[in-house]
């Protein structure tokens, strides 16, 4: 069936949620750079209002521009809708806020985002939701750590920065099995290497200043429903009055009455935006547009090169490990082939045999990788993670996540493979120099 | 609201607003593998616009209990008894597809009870192709897909039901999915797509009915394709009713592809 009905993931990540603008024929998506829309009469502001009708308002609510950004994310993914964020962060905040309150408790995987471990064991905490960590892999621990106040699972794709797989078939059943969602972080994979409502997970996040965006210019986040979570089913009534019982902080309104699959979304939306306000730029999302339209060809470059800078460095005798699923000394590989069949992505950490200051020295010989704080550009990139994006986990935790001192992590661009091996090789000679 | 009908639980959507007998009451009727909330926008706003709404969760589908319909007529009778127990003289029906079938059949079977019939997305006969009607029974996430293919009309929908950013065509399918999965005891899907492809009295329904009757019509719906639509509007008008129709530049998903101008053409249609 396919053909314009039922397009495929290239032509979705052109053309889902945009058509030419009826007004002036433009092709490509306009920048709705308005904070307000007009309303047609009293009614038409009563209506909009009261969600009797559809449209925008008020662009932390939302906006022409990023309901395209939006519909193309729920396209890709595979899920209902989507809500721009003002960044990843934002997209993880809204999604917790959206679902529980001080009292709840969430179960999430020890292989997280510094961001987001320090999240929930510190800032959470603070306002009253418990989080227990769990290593991704241990299954068993998963399922004990459920308590009668849990609202909700949490882990990544792959874990930032050992490349955890987290096992989304098994852990979201026994997410469901204990009445709870499945909030899956897809930042590092992308919807081009997996789509993890195929594999059972209810909602997915991305920071879409990584991959999506791709060029490093902007930052921003986006939450995904699968709908397929039911927040009145057997094993979850009771759990989600915020989903369930009449809200009235907004016209009364039972969110899982109005929507049998999108209460969440409406919720997130109406309350979150409208309170929290961590919306995202129209600006920002064509900007995140640009870079998704050429998503599926990124992706393939960046797995190619990635496939070629680890076959480099598993060869080099100063390299002690190379942390990436694609081989089978990783714990997840096998895992990987199930799930990751296109690869476990381009964001990998690698191990070197010296001391402290020759990781330095490593660093600072690289010139065509960036050293920076973040992942997912165009171009490549290097950082240390004992001393940056994890630095303020304990030893324990950073163990935990698979992360040592001399732990160097890359996220692999689109430069000529070659050159990117080049840079490599005279930074890890240089590194042994340094003695 | 949850009401008692033929002895089980029904729950009605009422947008949002507190069931009113005094007001004039508007039943929408939904389709195959559908809910009360494929009619959100229609219906919210109406019920905020001075009508009660009764967008009712068809027996066995999702929230109301009781045994899924096996036939139109089955299911029209449904209505009267719904009507009953709701204590509503007199109402306007809006069906959607399979639903438009039941409108019709109810309002032939009611007769001065239905101030104004509404059929969206309809044809007569509504015959379904061998192949999906297997496929519901044998493959029906293989037929989920067959039909939200079939029934979408734009890859960039307007803001709709779930507000700016629904992915229409994922939410259609997850709203299927969960339909399917809430009667654990019937194939819904398959069972619908019988009701629909089985039902012969249409011709005969139109021509009994006693009030205006209005086509909501999707240009490019190639479930219910707007030719087979023909034959009731023509019945319609040569029996002599009050008939209007509504052409839409949208497929079969008009309540979600295009919110706004079906909520006008029902709303000035029941107004009239």
């Amino acid at each position: 069936m396919s053909g314009y009905s039922d397009p495929g993931f290239d032509t979705l990540a052109l053309h889902a949620g945009a058509a030419p603008d009826p007004t002036t024929g433009a092709r490509a998506v306009p920048i709705h750079l308005t904070t307000s829309f007009v309303f047609e009469s009293s009614d038409h502001a009563a209506a909009l209002f009261n969600l009797e009708r559809a449209g925008h308002v008020y662009s932390r609510i939302s906006n022409p521009t990023n309901a395209v950004f939006e519909q193309r994310m729920a396209a890709l993914e595979g899920g209902i809708g989507a809500i721009a964020t003002a960044s990843g962060q934002a997209a993880l905040h809204l999604s917790i806020a959206t679902l529980m309150g001080a009292g709840s408790h969430i179960v999430a995987s020890t292989a997280l985002y510094g961001g987001s471990q320090n999240l929930l064991h510190y800032t959470l905490r603070r306002f009253g939701i418990d989080t227990t960590f769990v290593k991704p892999g241990d299954i068993d621990g998963w399922r004990a750590a459920v308590q009668p106040n849990t609202k909700l699972f949490f882990g990544e794709t792959v874990g930032n920065p050992g490349l955890d797989v987290l096992d989304i078939p098994t852990v979201s059943a026994i997410a469901h099995e204990a009445g709870v969602p499945l909030l899956v972080d897809s930042t590092l994979t992308s919807p081009w290497l997996i789509k993890p409502f195929e594999h059972g997970a209810d909602l997915v996040y991305h920071s879409a200043t990584k991959f999506l965006s791709g060029h490093g210019t902007v930052i921003g986040g986006v939450v995904v429903d699968g709908g397929s979570f039911d927040w009145e089913g057997p094993h979850s009534a009771g759990k989600f009055a915020e989903l369930t019982e009449a809200y009235e902080g907004f016209h009364n309104m039972v969110f899982s009455e109005e929507s049998t699959v999108g209460a969440f979304l409406l919720r997130a939306r109406r309350e979150g935006l409208r309170d929290f306000g961590a919306c995202m730029s129209p600006h920002t999302a064509w900007l995140i547009l640009q870079g998704i339209e050429t998503l599926p060809l990124r992706m393939a470059r960046h797995m190619s090169n990635t496939q070629k800078v680890v076959e480099f460095l598993t060869s080099q005798p100063f390299v002690s490990r190379v942390g990436h699923p694609m081989l089978d000394t990783h714990p997840s590989h096998a895992l990987a082939q199930k799930l990751l069949p296109r690869g476990a992505g381009s964001v990998f950490s690698f191990d070197l045999k010296g001391h402290r200051e020759q990781g330095k020295k490593f660093i600072e010989t690289l010139k065509v990788f960036s050293h920076l704080a973040n992942v997912g550009d165009c171009r490549s990139l290097v950082i240390h993670p004992a001393s940056t994006t994890h630095f303020r986990m304990s030893d324990e935790a950073l163990a935990g996540a698979g992360i040592s001192q001399g732990t160097i992590r890359l996220s692999i661009g689109l430069e000529d493979p070659e050159d990117l091996i080049d840079d490599l090789k005279r930074a890890l000679k240089a590194a042994e120099k340094a003695v | 609201m949850k009401l008692l009908v033929n002895g089980a639980e029904t729950y009605c959507y009422t947008g949002g607003k507190a069931f009113d007998a005094a007001r004039p009451t508007v039943v929408f009727i939904h389709g195959v593998l559908h809910d009360h909330s494929v009619w959100i926008l229609q219906s919210r706003y109406l019920a905020n616009h001075g009508w009660n709404v009764l967008a009712v969760d068809l027996p066995g589908h999702c929230r109301s209990a009781g045994e899924a319909p096996s036939t139109v007529e089955e299911a029209a009778d449904f209505i009267g008894a719904l009507l009953d127990a709701a204590g509503v003289q007199r109402a306007a029906l809006v069906g959607h597809s399979w639903g438009s079938l039941i409108a019709l059949e109810a309002a032939s079977r009611l007769r001065e009870r239905i101030s104004h019939l509404v059929l969206v997305g309809t044809s007569f006969p509504m015959k379904v192709s061998q192949v999906l009607l297997d496929a519901s029974s044998n493959e029906p996430m293989k037929a989920l897909k067959m039909v939200n293919v079939f029934s979408r009309s734009t890859l960039a929908a307007p803001p709709s039901a779930l507000g700016p950013g629904t992915w229409v065509y994922g939410a259609s399918m997850a709203l299927g999915r969960r339909v399917l999965a809430s009667n654990r005891a019937v194939n819904v899907f398959h069972r619908g797509f019988k009701a629909c492809d089985s039902y012969a009295n249409g011709e005969v329904a139109i021509t009994q009915i006693t009030c205006p009757v209005l086509f909501v019509l999707g240009a490019q719906d190639q479930m219910t394709m707007p030719r087979a639509a023909q034959g009731l509007i023509g019945k319609a008008r040569e029996s002599g009713k009050t008939v209007r129709v509504t052409n839409l530049p949208v497929g079969h998903h008009q309540m979600t592809e295009t919110p706004d101008e079906t909520l006008f053409a029902i709303r000035d249609f029941i107004a009239s």
